[in-house]
């Protein structure tokens, strides 16, 4: 299943519902794509909801820290949705758990910015 | 000798294209095999996962993409382990002078953590040299007990 990517806008909060893989290829770039309109139409509160992702690789993972860079040196924040056991266990081995902002409850997400 | 290595049966060898089908393809293919031979589906996914990123290395920073260059994926049951071995027609690689992913200073950087997540769902990882030069990783995990 290809990356599949939705968003809405939950007051001053984009959430950006993501399902199927984010890989190299077509996936990182759709994603990087994404987080890169968003930036430019002004957004600095964006939600990443991984809940429906199935698969992330090393490509993929780069592609979710190149956004929340691209996200902070504009001014704002992302932070993470929803995250499968698969890819919690990714932002530990990464050490990137360390960075991202990571929620279970879309409620206290949207509460937090 | 409960270690004792028997000779290796070879399971899938094959020299693949430098390109992102081949990855695709490679996953599945170690997936397949893994299944196959037992592993439960969380083994089968790191497996997949593990070859899947040896693939991409090859074909993206070691082949450059070339449509000359090819990428060997060798798949073999060599008791105790599975052994994988993927090797790459460039210009070799030396973990050595790669950047530590997990040092605060190299957080946030795009990539490289491939490797690292290869270590963490494999039992043994080595990089060396292929005979053309390029860069060859063997990875083994413990084959998992007879049913």
């Amino acid at each position: 299943m290809s990356l599949k990517l939705t968003t809405r806008q939950v007051g001053d909060v984009t959430v950006v519902d993501s399902a199927g893989r984010i890989t190299l290829g077509e996936g990182s770039s759709a994603f990087r794509d994404t987080i890169k309109g968003l930036v430019n139409q002004g957004q600095k509160k964006i939600l990443v909801n991984l809940g429906e992702v199935t698969y992330i690789d090393s490509s993929g993972i780069g592609e979710l820290v190149s956004g929340y860079t691209t996200v902070s040196n504009a001014g704002g924040k992302l932070k993470l949705l929803n995250l499968t056991k698969r890819v919690h266990d990714l932002l530990q081995i990464t050490k990137l758990y360390t960075v991202f902002e990571v929620f279970d409850d879309e409620a206290k997400a949207l509460a937090s910015f | 000798m409960p270690n004792a290595e028997s000779t290796p049966e070879i399971l899938y060898d094959q020299q693949l294209e430098s390109t992102l089908a081949s990855v695709d393809a490679s996953e599945e293919i170690a997936k397949s095999l893994a299944s196959q031979l037992g592993y439960d589906e969380e083994e089968t996914y790191h497996i997949g996962y593990a070859v899947r990123e040896a693939v991409v290395n090859a074909v993206v920073h070691g082949n450059l993409y070339s449509a000359d260059k090819r990428v060997r994926l060798l798949i073999e049951r060599a008791s105790p382990w599975l052994q994988v071995t993927v090797e790459d027609e460039g210009q070799g690689f030396e973990e050595s002078r790669q950047a530590d992913p997990l040092a605060d200073e190299n957080l946030l950087s795009q990539s490289g953590r491939g490797i690292l997540i290869i270590r963490a769902f494999m039992d043994e990882v080595a990089i060396g040299r292929s005979a053309s030069g390029g860069t060859r990783i063997l990875m083994r995990k413990s084959l998992p007990p007879p049913a």
